[in-house]
């Protein structure tokens, strides 16, 4: 493995040569780019083989687990995605991929969410602070107001569009909200490369200047 | 305005994020509602018993997820808890490892295998969190080195996730939080705490008011405020002065241009 400062360097290069996209487009950055994705693209690979074909598929069949043949022979149905006269075989293992991941998936919104959210939605409209009755005011008008902006079977007019109104503040609210968040995560993200060009690349030569 | 060079924005947030990290001005970090309930959750959690950690990030949300993931394994070390890792993000194995070796070997004295394991990535996404709640040695048959896990002395005596008293995740995203309580928590019933990245915080705060998540940490500024709850200040405390100044910035940034469009709008025939 090569020694940390050289390893640091590197990454604080590569950093840099990011960063310069900020001024404009140019051929360090474009190096980096296309470093990152072939790396990533080989690395997956690399991990898919070791953490899964390997101990998931290899070992069991060669200690005599044959039921695995079968995911064994659909995942290589897939490959066949790649001759036009045999594609369709890739069919049946996608078939069965995305009939897994959609009955997962509506399983785990009708139980997660769904029937979760609606009854913590149900909430007394009387506390016994004024602060939690208000709360609680505010988010059952909240809901009904943002469901009735998405309610398009009748034209939004008199106490509906009032309502939908009402409703669109709401939305506006949580649209600043999440950018709000939004803004704080690419913050942290230069707060995080600022670190480690100003104390863990100075500090992997033995300079610790920032304390 | 219009014709302002956005060169000029990159180079003040620049200024206003970097002054702060090399001159701390020690701004205060008040702990919210829901990391106060993530440590209150990890503190019920019985001294000694395991505990799964899913550390489903990579490198892309570093900055803001490992910071969560030193400060809860903190927590969960000193209370000898048992930590099984694992990551359904293919970049996620060594930066659990990197938290793991950090936290459990070299400040607490903790051996691998023993008090942790990293148990690496697979791939699949809710389906593995379906079956590593049915079963987890089926799952991952071997650990991050290839292992086979039924060696391991932490996994012994644990079959599925009614084995560990609960579910620390670190999520950056998809698979992550939101995958967790909609497969696991409302199918297992077994407490989940969460650290997710500020952009999906505003996601999962339902999850949080609806107690199906025992506590949230957003962002950098939860795991700061974890941070203050373990006694252990760290980066994200250390970040937390240039995220509250460039927050201000952007502030100023938004008046500002809304006051330029509704002159320049005023000055239009």
């Amino acid at each position: 493995m090569l020694p940390a400062p050289l390893l640091n360097t590197m990454a604080a290069l590569l950093t840099l040569a990011i960063f310069s996209f900020l001024y404009k487009d140019n051929a360090f950055y474009k190096f980096a780019e296309y470093l990152f994705v072939g790396i990533a693209a080989g690395y997956v690979v690399a991990l898919e083989y070791h953490n899964v074909i390997i101990p998931n598929l290899w070992r069991p069949l060669l200690a005599g687990d044959f039921k695995l043949l079968v995911p064994f022979v659909l995942g290589v149905l897939l490959f066949s995605r790649f001759t036009s006269s045999f594609g369709w075989l890739s069919r049946w293992a996608i078939g069965l991929m995305v009939g897994t991941f959609s009955g997962l998936a509506i399983i785990g919104f009708a139980q997660g969410d769904l029937v979760a959210q609606v009854q913590a939605n149900m909430l007394p409209l009387k506390t016994e602070t004024l602060l939690g009755t208000f709360s609680n005011w505010v988010i059952l008008i909240g809901l009904l107001t943002s469901l009735v902006y998405f309610f398009f079977s009748k034209e939004h007019k008199g106490v509906l569009g009032a309502s939908a109104k009402l409703g669109i503040w709401f939305l506006m609210v949580s649209f600043g909200a999440s950018y709000g968040f939004t803004v704080m995560a690419r913050f942290s993200l230069l707060i995080g490369r600022l670190l480690f060009l100003l104390v863990d690349w100075p500090a992997s030569f033995g300079f610790h200047w920032l304390h | 305005m219009e014709k302002l060079d956005r060169r000029y924005i990159f180079l003040v947030i620049l200024l206003v994020v970097l002054v702060p990290l090399i001159a701390p001005v020690g701004l205060p970090v008040r702990v919210s509602r829901e990391v106060q309930s993530a440590y209150d959750a990890v503190a019920g959690v019985p001294d000694g018993s395991k505990v799964y950690f899913a550390a489903d990030y990579d490198p892309s949300t570093m900055p803001e997820l490992h910071p969560m993931a030193l400060a809860t394994l903190d927590h969960l070390f000193s209370k000898n808890c048992k930590v099984i890792g694992a990551c359904l993000w293919p970049g996620g194995p060594p930066l659990l490892e990197d938290a793991l070796r950090r936290i459990g070997e070299l400040r607490f004295g903790k051996k691998y295998g023993v008090d942790f394991v990293n148990l690496g990535y697979k791939p699949g996404n809710e389906v593995v969190m379906v079956s590593v709640g049915r079963s987890i040695p089926a799952t991952f048959p071997a650990d991050f080195y290839g292992t086979p896990i039924e060696k391991l002395e932490i996994m012994k005596g644990v079959e599925n996730l009614d084995d560990v008293s609960m579910i620390v995740n670190i999520s950056a995203g998809y698979p992550g939080t939101k995958e967790w309580v909609q497969q696991v928590q409302s199918r297992y019933h077994v407490s989940i705490a969460s650290g997710c990245t500020a952009v999906s915080a505003p996601e999962y705060y339902p999850y949080f008011q609806s107690g199906q998540l025992a506590g949230l940490l957003g962002g950098l500024s939860g795991a700061a405020e974890y941070e203050k709850l373990v006694g252990k200040p760290g980066t994200a405390t250390r970040g937390m002065d240039a995220q509250s100044l460039g927050h201000l910035v952007i502030i100023a940034f938004i008046i500002l241009g809304n006051i330029f469009y509704f002159a320049s709008k005023k000055k239009a025939p």
